[in-house]
């Protein structure tokens, strides 16, 4: 078998990355959207660790900042989903167009 | 010590990484795409292991899979699923989106080939020190203002939240 | 092959750290099949402990004493239908126990029983365990809305925002442990659990009486924050039975819920073990600096054999009290052979070779068996809490006292 290079870890990460490109821009549901955000977190800190087995610790720090950012962006947009949920009674984004008159 | 078959295990993980992304966003039940995404996380935090770094392994399965994917479905449960499900999963400009996508998978695979040997093979030999002590350092030491800024985002994100999800306060 | 196996006795490694699978494959046989053991121990218990502290007498058909009542249980719960609700989500309905099963047993690779007696030892034990036993909840919730019923969806609810609210608590009186271990000459810290087990042996002391009373109240933090995270009584909402029958398992019957019942109980000795090894010295015996010295370290040797010892004559004196009448001769002689059972695991455990050998997991499993016995005791005295009850003394109590005890722990240990 070919051992596995950085190359490899990269190109997962750009697999989930794409992955979660099409979840926020096709699906509806706003609450799967967000799950596609983590997704791309994901990729991205796939991607930062697996360049910090090569270049020293930083990227593994920046994985974890990453981690934080993605705790606060879900509590955030859940709260404001839930917000939304109870005065429109919907959670489809398409029909998010209060700011639309 | 060597570590166990590890291009196995990468590409087992791997898989399980990406089927789990796929299954997120072709789900049309949004708890069924929540323990997929659940599935891609432990996935991920396996193939951290696999790049030495378990701390960052051990965040990932506490603050995602353990407190974030928690959260998600609790919020699942309490917005209604039943009218979702029989509406239409996708967008109208599903198919331009899809095209976007395919033209940035193809950006990331025209990089990665271009770069090849750009990247060395092998990483870093391993410190002495553990892992842990070495983030702590960092985390503390370089870091230490963007450590302080993170924690002010998260007492930002806890009062936003609170507020947001608040009838009335 | 034979070299295989012989390579890893006398290593001072757990066999996960030495590389050697097949006596990694054996530690995990040993665990399974003790937790099991001790899980269907731990059934008969709590019924008899519950009924004598109501002044009942608890089962006593099914051998003697009842001692058989949790083999009968098993065997009906084996046996009986397994349903499944006609509207439920079949695959999360029949991956929910699983979830929860594999979450409370793979936390057990690194709880360690001795120096070397673990699976394995991970630089970042601690971390794994609060992780993985923080997948149970993701189990329960998916439980409860699988079933596609209230009552479990409601228990769901309450146990996600319970479990994740005391997350929080418990994860802040660990780290103040975990600074405990940092208190050395060159100042490091450690997250392996057999680390913080031997930084209390080097320290010498437990850290429960470190920083007296900082450990202390580290411990009651975690003690109190461990009953809500494993769902019991008085923090038993999400399956409170007089308001939500039975909470998120309302809708499994047979052996699905056996699976949660074996669960619940696993994540009690988890969490029970986490204790012992951060606070209570892990394998370490009792009393090692104020009764030192070679014939103090030979009698508390002699502790695991003697309490075998003991329950071989409680159960031979309960023999002799049993009722003279043909009814009841085969629990008679049955008991008889359970006394002489224990007696021989007694005298086995006195001799030389073996006393130096077992003691450190007595004493690993004597400290987890009084949490557990603490677990029963709060079943039977305390009343339940009202939701909001509970959630206001995991956020306005427990999590600013887990800071108040972190951040003294952080100057005190500075500052000595």
């Amino acid at each position: 078998m070919v051992p596995i290079t950085t190359t490899h870890y990269l190109v997962v990460a750009a697999a989930l990355f794409v992955l979660g490109v099409i979840g926020v821009l096709t699906r509806r549901n706003v609450v799967i959207v967000l799950m596609s955000i983590e997704l791309i977190l994901n990729a991205v800190n796939l991607n930062l660790v697996a360049f910090s087995r090569m270049w020293g610790l930083h990227g593994q720090v920046f994985a974890i900042f990453v981690v934080v950012d993605a705790a606060a962006e879900a509590a955030v947009g859940l709260g404001i989903l839930i917000a939304f949920f109870r005065n429109k009674e919907t959670i489809n984004v398409d029909e998010i167009d209060l700011l639309k008159w | 010590m060597n570590p166990v078959a590890t291009p196995f295990f990468f590409y087992l993980l791997s898989t399980l990484a990406i089927l789990g992304g796929v299954m997120v966003i072709v789900r049309r039940n949004a708890v069924h795409s929540a323990i997929a995404l659940i599935v891609t996380l432990l996935s991920v935090a396996g193939l951290y292991l696999m790049l030495y770094a378990p701390f960052v392994a051990g965040v990932q399965i506490i603050v995602y899979a353990g407190g974030i994917m928690v959260l998600f479905l609790f919020v699942i449960m309490l917005v209604n699923i039943d009218r979702s499900m029989k509406e239409r999963a996708f967008n109208k400009q599903w198919w331009i989106a899809i095209a976007a996508a395919v033209a940035l998978g193809a950006l990331f695979v025209s990089v990665f080939v271009k770069s090849k040997g750009l990247f060395p093979e092998r990483g870093l030999p391993l410190a002495e020190e553990s892992n842990t002590q070495q983030i702590g350092l960092y985390l503390y030491g370089n870091y230490m203002f963007a450590f302080e800024i993170a924690s002010l985002l998260l007492l930002v994100a806890i009062i936003g939240a609170v507020v947001m999800a608040k009838k009335r306060i | 092959m034979l070299e295989y196996i012989k390579s890893y006795l006398g290593s001072n490694l757990t066999p996960g750290s030495a590389g050697n699978m097949l006596w990694a494959f054996v530690y995990i046989a040993l665990i399974f099949l003790g937790l099991s053991v001790a899980v269907i121990a731990m059934n008969w218990l709590e019924r008899k402990i519950l009924a004598h502290m109501q002044v009942r007498l608890g089962p006593m058909r099914v051998g003697p004493h009842g001692l058989l009542q949790p083999v009968a249980d098993a065997l009906k719960l084996l046996l009986k239908e397994d349903i499944m609700p006609a509207e439920a989500d079949k695959l999360v309905f029949w991956l929910a126990p699983l979830i929860v099963v594999l979450a409370a047993f793979a936390v057990f690779t690194v709880v360690p029983f001795g120096p070397t007696h673990a699976v394995t030892d991970m630089n970042i034990g601690i971390l794994f365990m609060l992780g993985v036993s923080s997948l149970g909840v993701l189990g329960i919730v998916m439980a409860g809305w699988a079933s596609n019923s209230h009552y479990p969806l409601i228990g769901a609810l309450r146990s996600s925002a319970q479990m994740v609210s005391y997350e929080v608590a418990m994860g802040l009186a660990v780290v103040s442990a975990v600074l405990m271990t940092s208190m050395n000459a060159q100042g490091t810290g450690t997250l392996s659990m057999i680390g913080i087990v031997q930084a209390q042996q080097q320290q010498g002391v437990w850290f429960i009486f470190k920083f007296f009373p900082l450990g202390f109240m580290a411990m009651g933090i975690f003690a109190i924050a461990m009953v809500a995270e494993t769902n019991r009584a008085p923090f038993d909402l999400p399956e409170a039975e007089s308001e939500l029958t039975a909470g998120f398992h309302t809708e499994y019957s047979g052996f699905r819920w056996s699976l949660f019942f074996l669960a619940e109980y696993s994540a009690m000795i988890a969490v029970s073990s986490i204790a012992v090894t951060l606070w209570l010295g892990g394998w370490l015996r009792p009393f090692p600096n104020l009764l030192g010295g070679p014939l103090w370290d030979l009698v508390f040797s002699l502790a695991p054999g003697l309490s075998f010892l003991a329950l071989g004559a409680m159960a031979a004196f309960n023999t002799f009290r049993m009722p003279r009448h043909s009814f009841f001769r085969v629990q008679t002689v049955g008991l008889a052979l359970f006394a002489v059972l224990l007696a021989m695991i007694g005298v086995l455990m006195l001799a030389p070779g073996v006393r130096e050998r077992v003691q450190d997991i007595f004493w690993f499993c004597f400290k987890v068996a009084v949490f557990m016995y603490l677990y029963i005791w709060y079943r039977g005295t305390f009343p339940r809490y009202r939701f909001d009850q509970l959630m206001r003394v995991g956020w306005k109590v427990l999590l600013p006292a887990g800071l108040g005890v972190l951040i003294l722990t952080a100057i005190v240990g500075v500052l000595v």
